[in-house]
């Protein structure tokens, strides 16, 4: 550990309001406390809306001025002076020199029309008064000491021909050029794969003890606080609900939240029945032990669904006449049971999406066969597919997106109906979506209300809804609780394995998360550049992996505390 | 994320509270927005009851002299035909002599008029109007109203047109893409290449007469290009959203999702399109009167006042002028604002 006891900036009693259409305003912050040692690295960890952005965003005097506000007796002190007191001028000195910080997302973070080095070059020449080659040798160093190989030639690099990790190293850089004392990630590997993310990582958890600064880590994964932090801080709805340091947090966590968060989020050693969710610790009850459920195919089950050599490729202009071919899905064959799940994982661009569209017939296919009760789905008349298309049905990842916002969520699970001519009259058909309301646990009044006027969870849930009216034997979930908090996925993969048991529905579960995958799936299937590397059972996947690349996958997963030594192995 | 909690966790309102219904309460909280709806709704009011013949009946009854100034201002106090004296006004730049031109056949005409109606039209007029009088004596006022029934309904109508004309091909070309979308793109790049004006002229040609519905027709058969491309860049972006893949996987057909689907999303720009195209065709309407494809001349709009007020101008009777211009303005201000307001009232997503 290399925690200094000196302390560098101190938040206390921090309190920020933002103003809303609604009467009242909203409290983003309820009088935080918390120090920020001169040296190590200290996480912020909590869900969305928790205020953890909000606290970076005042630390660096960067609250949108037109709707927030800091409420009087907050203060922010940063050697010996208050930050909230001091004017622009005096702010602009501290950003980038003293305090800097790395966004969530580096496709929006850098400039596309301007070079890497360009961009690195203005932070040094604005913050330190280089001249124009000096800032380049600089920035050939900085890219270096992050990491980006041949940084001479990528100095004048374009941020689209750099990769999304690269783009995030070249961030880092920007943020350390000027040796600042603090550096802020806000939640620096979220938009990153995940042997990306172990790579920045280990480069931001190098750089903190190297530069001799101190870090605040800003994440919603507590198995990545293990992995940096030295010093926890558990935030919900703008309250600290725990602080302490890693090891305390993790041995012995005094909050409900706190064991509620550990215990929810899937882990590779064990697979209870149902995930416990935080209602379950309210009021500082204990957990009860949840049997451990059994997973993977016997061999002689019922086939729902087979794809034979399904392939996509997308086609590119070349030249004058030319065509260039991408193929996103080569080669696909696998079956899938009646009742179990298929999980599906791989990096961003490997065709995860694209397969599963295909299979739906959401995008035509480029050859091959998908079985549905011996008959080839692809190559059926449309007026034909229509029945078998009701029988599969897909949760997209991003339920913001998914719902047409103009309609209530009682026409979005009318609508599929009418189409099927499910149900005999309006009345009926109310009737069955006030059931799958029950079902998803939404409340009836549900029905009048707009997308809008849900959180993600629940959206999803109307999606999910919106699924079942069709009665599939087939759900695909692409991504489906990716975007979701911690504790709202634990409620969703639970509601997802209750309908499995009582429908016997078989998924085909997509993620980018090892550990959700190997929670929900009979039988994982690893895809890599469109390619199906690897299928095996769940169980026996990650316990022997054999093609390298699922290795790979699985050593680079963030371990969490309780897998043990987890700073140990870098 | 909390806002949509607090809704939640408020009261549980069972009844339906629609898309048109937040829209107007939203609306209600627009104070500016609500004002430019009661203008807009007294325009409309204003053109049903002109229509209906309640108000502005008369407008074409010679009722004043010629000229006939407004009542506040005094019957001396412009220059009309009759008592224009020489030098008694600078504005009045155009010799009497001129002013004689203007109506040979009036003494003729008011003959015949009085075997017709057996009253003498120049002894009932009056020496001052409400608002002044135009050429023939007709209450300015009146006729104000009465060219609102007409450039309203060309407004609207026109606008409407070729709004629902952008909008389907945008649809269908952006939905479609490939060759449809070609095809579309084609006819419109041959719209855009023609001189606006030219455009115009051909089409008036080829339906050879003068009059209201041809005017609705010139503007809304050349006035679509501009919906198309937004609408179509609309449906681009819109064709591949998730809740449209959502809505393919469901089974929904091409033109639910088209027009079920997207449609309801991408009406705010069609909203504003229809809004900007009113007014911009009310203004068109007058420019073909100017050139002389405009309302016939038995029909009475604010662009033939315009028109008319031209000469007027010169002559120092400003009134013709001023009321078609104050009417026009009220309604296109206004228009805009509801407009405004409008798309703000039914955009579903919270500010």
């Amino acid at each position: 550990m290399t925690a200094d006891t000196a302390t560098l900036l101190s938040v206390r009693d921090l309190k920020v309001d933002f103003r809303t259409s609604e009467p009242h305003a909203l409290h983003a912050l309820k009088g935080i406390s918390f120090d920020i040692p001169a040296r190590g690295t200290i996480a912020l960890v909590g869900e969305s809306g928790s205020g953890k952005s909000v606290t970076a965003l005042a630390i660096l005097g960067l609250l949108p001025a037109a709707n927030a506000t800091v409420l009087s007796g907050s203060s922010i002190t940063y050697r010996g002076r208050n930050l909230l007191d001091s004017t622009l001028n005096e702010m602009q000195a501290v950003r980038g020199t003293e305090i800097s910080m790395v966004f969530q997302e580096p496709m929006s973070s850098l400039n596309p029309v301007f070079s890497a080095g360009f961009q690195l070059g203005e932070v040094l020449r604005k913050k330190l008064g280089l001249t124009r080659s000096q800032a380049r040798t600089r920035a050939v160093e900085l890219l270096r000491e992050v990491g980006i190989p041949e940084p001479e030639l990528r100095v004048d690099a374009y941020p689209f021909q750099l990769s999304g990790g690269q783009q995030q190293r070249v961030m880092i850089a920007m943020a350390i050029a000027c040796e600042p004392k603090l550096l802020i990630a806000d939640e620096p590997t979220t938009a990153l794969d995940v042997t990306v993310e172990k790579q920045i990582l280990k480069l931001v958890a190098g750089l903190q003890p190297q530069r001799q600064m101190a870090m605040l880590f800003i994440t919603h994964d507590l198995a990545l606080v293990a992995e940096v932090a030295d010093y926890v801080v558990v935030m919900r709805e703008g309250e600290i609900r725990e602080q302490g340091s890693v090891k305390r947090i993790f041995e012995a966590p005094r909050d409900d939240y706190t064991r509620a968060l550990l215990a929810c989020r899937p882990t590779l050693g064990r697979r209870p029945r149902r995930l416990p969710v935080i209602d379950d610790f309210a009021g500082g009850r204990q957990a009860v032990e949840i049997p451990e459920r059994p997973r993977g195919l016997r061999g002689d089950e019922e086939i729902v669904l087979e794809a034979r050599h399904l392939a996509k490729s997308f086609y590119f202009r070349e030249g004058l006449f030319g065509r260039k071919a991408f193929e996103a899905v080569k080669d696909a064959s696998f079956k899938l049971a009646r009742g179990k799940t298929l999980g599906v994982v791989g990096e961003s661009g490997s065709g995860k999406t694209t397969m599963a569209l295909t299979l739906m017939r959401l995008t035509p296919a480029s050859g091959g066969e998908v079985l549905f009760d011996g008959r080839n789905l692809l190559a059926m008349p449309p007026e034909a597919a229509l029945q078998y298309k009701r029988r599969t049905q897909i949760v997209f990842q991003n339920p913001y997106a998914s719902l047409n916002p103009r309609f209530t969520a009682g026409e979005i699970l009318v609508e599929p109906m009418r189409i099927h001519s499910i149900g005999a009259d309006d009345h009926e058909l109310h009737a069955l979506a006030g059931q799958l309301f029950d079902k998803v646990g939404l409340p009836q009044s549900s029905f009048f209300k707009y997308p809008h006027e849900f959180s993600g969870g629940q959206r999803q849930r109307i999606a999910i809804a919106r699924c079942l009216t069709m009665k599939p034997d087939v759900l695909i979930c692409d991504e489906a609780v990716s975007a979701l908090d911690v504790s709202v996925q634990a409620q969703l993969l639970n509601l997802l394995q209750d309908l499995q048991d009582e429908y016997g529905i078989s998924y085909v579960f997509i993620s980018h998360d090892l550990a959700v995958v190997k929670y929900m799936a009979d039988e994982v299937m690893v895809m890599k550049a469109g390619e199906i590397v690897e299928i095996a059972g769940s169980d026996e996947i990650y316990a022997n992996p054999r093609h390298p690349y699922t290795k790979q996958l699985i050593s680079a997963m963030p371990r969490g505390w309780r897998d043990g030594g987890a700073r140990a192995e870098q | 994320m909390s806002t949509g909690a607090t809704t939640l966790s408020g009261a549980p309102y069972p009844a339906s509270p629609g898309l048109w219904a937040l829209a107007w309460k939203r609306l209600c909280r627009d104070r500016v927005g609500l004002a430019s709806f009661a203008i807009v709704l007294l325009y409309l009011a204003l053109m049903a009851a002109s229509a209906a013949g309640l108000v502005a009946g008369d407008w074409s009854r010679e009722a004043g002299v010629s000229y006939a100034p407004p009542s506040f201002l005094g019957p001396g106090s412009a220059p009309s035909a009759e008592r224009a004296a020489p030098g008694s006004e600078a504005a009045a730049g155009a010799p009497p002599e001129d002013l004689g031109i203007v109506d040979p056949l009036a003494a003729e005409l008011a003959e015949i008029r009085k075997e017709l109606t057996g009253v003498s039209v120049s002894e009932s007029r009056a020496p001052t109007l409400a608002f002044g009088g135009d050429k023939w004596g007709r209450d300015v006022l009146k006729k104000a109203i009465k060219g609102t029934e007409t450039s309203v309904l060309v407004g609207i109508v026109a606008a409407a047109l070729a709004v629902f004309l952008g909008a389907l091909f945008g649809a269908l070309a952006g939905y479609y893409g490939g060759p449809v979308d070609d095809v579309f793109n084609w006819i419109y790049s041959v719209f855009t290449s023609i001189p606006y004006l030219l455009l115009v002229l051909a089409i008036a040609a080829v339906l050879n007469q003068k009059g209201t519905a041809t005017v609705i027709l010139i503007l809304g058969l050349t006035g679509w290009t501009g919906t198309f491309r937004l609408v179509r860049a609309e449906y681009m972006k819109h064709k591949v959203r998730e809740y449209v893949l959502a809505a393919d996987a469901i089974g929904a057909s091409n033109a639910q999702r088209m027009f079920g689907h997207i449609f309801p999303n991408v009406s705010h720009v069609v909203l504003v399109q229809l809004s900007l195209h009113v007014v911009l065709f009310i203004k068109s309407e007058v420019i073909l009167s100017f050139l002389g494809f405009g309302v016939g001349v038995d029909t009475v709009s604010w662009g033939s006042m315009l028109n008319e007020a031209q000469s007027e101008l010169l002559l120092g009777q400003w009134w013709q002028l001023v009321a078609a211009t104050v009417a026009m303005a009220v309604l296109v201000t206004a228009f805009s604002l509801f407009t405004d307001a409008l798309r703000d009232a039914l955009d579903p997503r919270l500010n």
